[in-house]
């Protein structure tokens, strides 16, 4: 069997486990689902061995047919962008099985349950990122928001069935017009003569200019929803206060990298006209979120919708960079979706852990901390800085990479963009001031420290932020030919640097 | 001398057999005792479905147009028409059998000392079933009738049945016998409409057989006006049936007063009859002027998918909000007709499958939920169904989310394909309704699964009551149904992949 056609199916393999596993013994149950993660990882890693680097196209491609009426293909492959992305949700699931030990306990269903969903939802999102047929692509990006709907309805916190529906109503609502408009390109396509999903095929199709831009907006808007951009971003800071950390992490720091992903696997390479006529509407959405999500994130008393606030903000610089259509803003808004992945982890793991220890969700609560628990303190500075985009931590690359990129096009939202930056310093410096410094707060006399478990789970979270942050090499040079090949096809070429402007 | 018509008593058997299973039904009443008639005729009646299903199977290669004199074509549209509506009924049937849904005495009077004495001895009228067996023949002769007198025999056979046992409910019977009553007054007219436009086209084309309507429909020169009022007559009629809005208002409430499982053989198997009927029709009599009738249906189409939808969200009556997603699914369902083609035909052909089980399905399991006095069918009741009973609340949500055309449902693959004829036919306005539509529809199948899932039980006195052995094997077959049709497709569509599905 493909290698990445087995590491998706290995998390089914641990449900299957998990289902025959007896719900009491709840510490066999994690045990099952860690090993059936970890054995998942070792499988993406052995990935690696196969690929070849620096080379452009699809990699490790399998295809069978499932639904010939409509010439529908279990297709996979991975290029540059996709492999990063599945190594990263591979890497995240362990972390948050490990970090979030006791999260499921106090859920509405069994602790059995939840780690079915989150298995489920692992395949679902290795798989998302594999699919080389549009059709594919569409159904597991549907199908995985079902899990996620009962792990924030079933396992979260305050008004969790709402925020649940919430979720859930946006992102369908952007999946069916992604619907019409996956529809549409396959009937250009029949009408061509070679009815086809796959994304390849699909791409030399020639589309009317008028056909182009509807087409476009309907993967858009969706992608826009899911990734979330301004103004259809309104579903996630109810969905992270809701969540369980870990569900979390998956949500913002995976499961919205389907948007960007697919923006630029769909939206770039099948429309390469309609992308050129949007783009600069799109950044200045991009700006707007930037800017906005930023404000909003100084202005949160509540940790988790502090930080759904901030990946707002975040997500606009990942837009910025990829419709600013250059080779540096690609790639660079494809690192910044794998750094941000890591740096929201770990703030959200470590944002939980306080709330765990602390009862509550509000910042103001936490005041004092550093003295009294150092190791969690630190940690959560250190994701803190990462978001911030310090000069040695990984997010630092991506997001001067993509103002770089940026800058060479649209040098006024570049520099609009840099203000997100500062923004950005002070809404983790005013977190990071109320919650962990100043005077101790009452009730947090007794609070311990991070224990074992949570030290091995931060541990590779900060240890990647930090090595990809002074090597960021090996990423980029996995990244880069996906960037090139994108950028052919949209056939733009990287403004040359005007000397003297 | 009069000479008999030669009849090919074999492509016609599955018509007859259940005719003829209806028929022993009717002997079972007057002859065997009432001890042992309710037994005897679930028997008779799955026997009989399951003998026409294995006929249906056996013929499903051959093409005739001569079984009847020209009045009925043998096709494989048609045949997979058949199939399905015998498969669906089976399933409807088992429905039947757990729990009292039918009223002792339907003469007695509504709150009589009669009707006490008749609840008390715990009988149910058993004619339930032969006339579902009358239903069914009608439903098969539906869509494979070829001439316009045929057709109308068909709707009557497959109708006056239905009015019947809708006013049958055990309990709230006065809103049984008032949905009877309204079904059987609406009915009425859409019958007398349907046989209006059939004079009309016969004085337009002089027969009443579709290929000469064909025929003349497209031989130019020919008066019109005619045609028109013949169209716009059998389309009220057919419309009806269906539930298309604005033919629609007896839908809820007939859905509501008629026993549940009777409920869900209506929706299903009526649908996959008429639906087989008026494309049969509009393909073969009036596929040369459908430009003129293309535009009426693509409005009808979109007002139908989002009317439903749009009041399907304030139901507050399980029974009631299934009965609105009905009239949202006959709008998509309209789309493949309007497609008018063969990716059309066969997109509607699954569709009908599809929603067939998750219907028949989903109104089986609102047979369980129940409290001393009988069903629950008030939604804020349902509150935390999931923990009362997990596997059954699961099977609802499957069939709520397969309604709501989520991937991995059979539900999404219908609703893909069927709106990808419609694009592809150039309806694009009827994709991007469809699809604003099924975001409208999916608030209120969400908040079902909401309200089971992830509220707190309120009430103890609503139980779900453990399915019998028949009542669990048709959950299954349509929740595995619902599911393999949605993973593997191909399954029913392999059967429809043939250059012609349709005889002209």
């Amino acid at each position: 069997m493909n290698l990445l056609t087995l590491t998706i199916l290995l998390p089914l393999v641990g449900v299957l486990a998990l289902a025959l596993a007896p719900r009491e013994n709840t510490k066999n149950i994690k045990l099952i689902a860690l090993s059936s993660s970890v054995v998942t990882l070792i499988s993406s890693l052995l990935m690696l061995t196969k690929y070849k680097f620096g080379v452009t196209g699809f990699q490790l491609v399998s295809s069978h047919n499932w639904f010939k009426v409509f010439n529908i293909n279990y297709a996979v492959g991975i290029d540059g962008l996709a492999l990063v992305l599945i190594l990263l949700t591979t890497v995240l699931v362990p972390i948050v099985v490990v970090g979030g030990w006791n999260e499921a306990e106090n859920g509405r269903w069994s602790v059995k349950t939840f780690y079915i969903l989150i298995l489920i939802l692992e395949t679902f999102m290795v798989a998302v990122f594999a699919a080389t047929d549009v059709f594919l692509f569409y159904v597991i990006f549907e199908a995985m928001l079902i899990p996620v709907y009962f792990l924030i309805g079933g396992y979260g916190r305050g008004d969790r069935g709402a925020a649940a529906l919430k979720f859930l109503l946006y992102s369908l609502f952007g999946g069916l017009l992604m619907l019409a408009a996956v529809i549409g390109i396959f009937v250009v396509s029949l009408r061509q003569g070679h009815a086809s999903f796959d994304v390849t095929q699909l791409s030399h199709l020639k589309i009317s200019h008028n056909t182009q831009n509807w087409l476009f907006l309907g993967f858009f808007i969706a992608f826009a929803i899911k990734a979330p951009l301004f103004p259809f971003h309104t579903w996630l800071p109810g969905a992270a206060r809701s969540a369980t950390p870990g569900t979390s992490i998956l949500v913002l720091g995976v499961l919205d990298k389907v948007g960007t992903y697919g923006m630029i696997r769909f939206c770039l390479t099948l429309f390469p006209e309609a992308t050129k006529t949007f783009a600069p509407y799109i950044i200045v959405l991009a700006l707007i979120s930037i800017i906005y999500g930023a404000f909003l994130a100084i202005g949160q008393k509540d940790l988790n919708s502090l930080i759904a606030f901030t990946s707002i903000s975040h997500f606009g610089f990942i837009v910025l960079g990829i419709f600013a259509l250059t080779s540096q803003g690609i790639t660079g808004a494809s690192l910044y979706m794998v750094n941000h992945g890591f740096s929201t982890a770990a703030l959200f793991l470590v944002g939980g852990w306080m709330i765990e220890r602390r009862k509550s969700t509000q910042v103001a609560d936490f005041g004092g901390l550093q003295r009294i628990t150092p190791v969690m303190a630190w940690t959560f500075f250190i994701a803190g800085l990462s978001a911030l985009a310090l000069p040695g931590l990984s997010s630092f690359v991506s997001e001067f990479l993509v103002l770089l990129g940026t800058f060479t096009r649209y040098p006024a939202a570049a520099v609009i963009g840099t203000l997100g930056i500062v923004l950005a310093a002070l809404y983790i410096l005013i977190l990071v001031q109320r919650s962990l410094h100043g005077p101790l707060q009452a009730g947090n006399e007794d609070t311990p420290d991070l224990n074992l478990r949570e030290k091995v789970a931060i541990a590779p979270v900060i240890a990647a932020l930090v090595v990809l942050g002074f090597y960021p090499k090996p990423a980029i040079h996995t990244i880069n030919p996906m960037t090139s090949q994108v950028l052919t096809q949209v056939q733009v070429s990287d403004p040359t640097p005007l000397a003297g402007k | 001398m009069l000479s008999t018509p030669a009849l090919n008593y074999n492509l016609l058997a599955p018509i007859l057999v259940v005719l003829g299973g209806a028929l022993l039904g009717v002997l079972v009443e007057g002859f065997v005792a009432r001890a042992y008639r309710a037994r005897l005729q679930i028997i008779i009646a799955l026997l009989t479905v399951a003998t026409a299903f294995g006929w249906v199977i056996s013929i499903r290669a051959a093409v005739s147009q001569t079984a009847a004199i020209d009045s009925v074509s043998t096709d494989a549209a048609g045949t997979f028409l058949q199939g399905t509506i015998l498969a669906l009924a089976f399933v409807a049937l088992l429905f039947f059998t757990q729990n009292d849904h039918f009223a002792p005495q339907a003469s007695a009077l509504p709150g009589s000392t009669e009707e006490k004495e008749a609840t008390l001895s715990g009988v149910q009228m058993t004619e339930i079933y032969p006339l579902v067996l009358f239903a069914i023949s009608g439903m098969l002769l539906f869509p494979v009738a070829h001439d316009l007198i045929t057709l109308f025999v068909a709707l009557e056979v497959l109708s006056i049945p239905l009015y019947i046992i809708t006013g049958l409910a055990r309990r709230r019977r006065l809103l049984s016998q008032e949905a009877a009553l309204k079904y059987f007054l609406l009915g009425a007219y859409s019958s007398a409409f349907f046989l209006f436009g059939g004079a009309f086209l016969y004085g337009f084309s002089g027969s009443l057989s579709l290929g000469t309507i064909r025929t003349a429909v497209s031989t130019p020169g020919s008066n019109h006006i005619f045609l028109y009022l013949g169209v716009i007559f059998v389309s009220v009629g057919l419309l009806f049936k269906v539930g298309a809005v604005p033919f629609h208002s007896w839908t809820p409430d007939v859905y509501q007063g008629a026993p549940t499982p009777v409920t869900g053989f209506m929706a299903a198997c009526t649908k996959v009859a008429a639906f087989g009927a008026m494309f049969r029709i509009f393909i073969v009599a009036f596929g040369a002027i459908q430009s003129d009738w293309r535009p009426v249906f693509v409005a009808i189409a979109i007002v139908t998918m989002a009317g439903g939808a749009i009041a399907a969200i304030s139901q507050r009556d399980v029974k009631r909000t299934l009965a609105y997603s009905s009239i949202t699914h006959a709008g998509f369902l309209l789309a493949g007709v309007i497609a008018l083609s063969q990716i059309g035909l066969t997109s509607m052909l699954f569709y009908l499958v599809a929603y067939g089980f998750a219907t028949i399905g989903a109104f089986g399991i609102v047979t369980l939920v129940r409290d001393s006095t009988g069903e629950v069918n008030d939604l804020n009741r349902w509150a935390g169904l999931a923990k009362k009973s997990p596997f059954i609340a699961t099977a609802f949500a499957l069939f709520l989310l397969s309604f709501g055309g989520i991937p991995l449902t059979s539900g999404f693959i219908a609703k893909f394909s069927i709106f990808t004829a419609a694009y592809d036919s150039g309806n694009i306005a009827i994709v991007v309704v469809g699809v604003l539509s099924s975001a409208i529809a999916l608030f209120f199948y969400l908040r079902v699964i909401l309200i089971m899932f992830f509220k707190e039980p309120t009430d103890d006195t609503v139980t779900v009551a453990v399915p019998s052995v028949m009542v669990s094997v048709g959950i299954a077959i349509c929740f595995v149904a619902t599911l393999v049709l949605g993973v593997y497709p191909d399954l029913v569509f392999n059967l429809l992949r043939l250059p012609t599905l349709l005889v002209p």
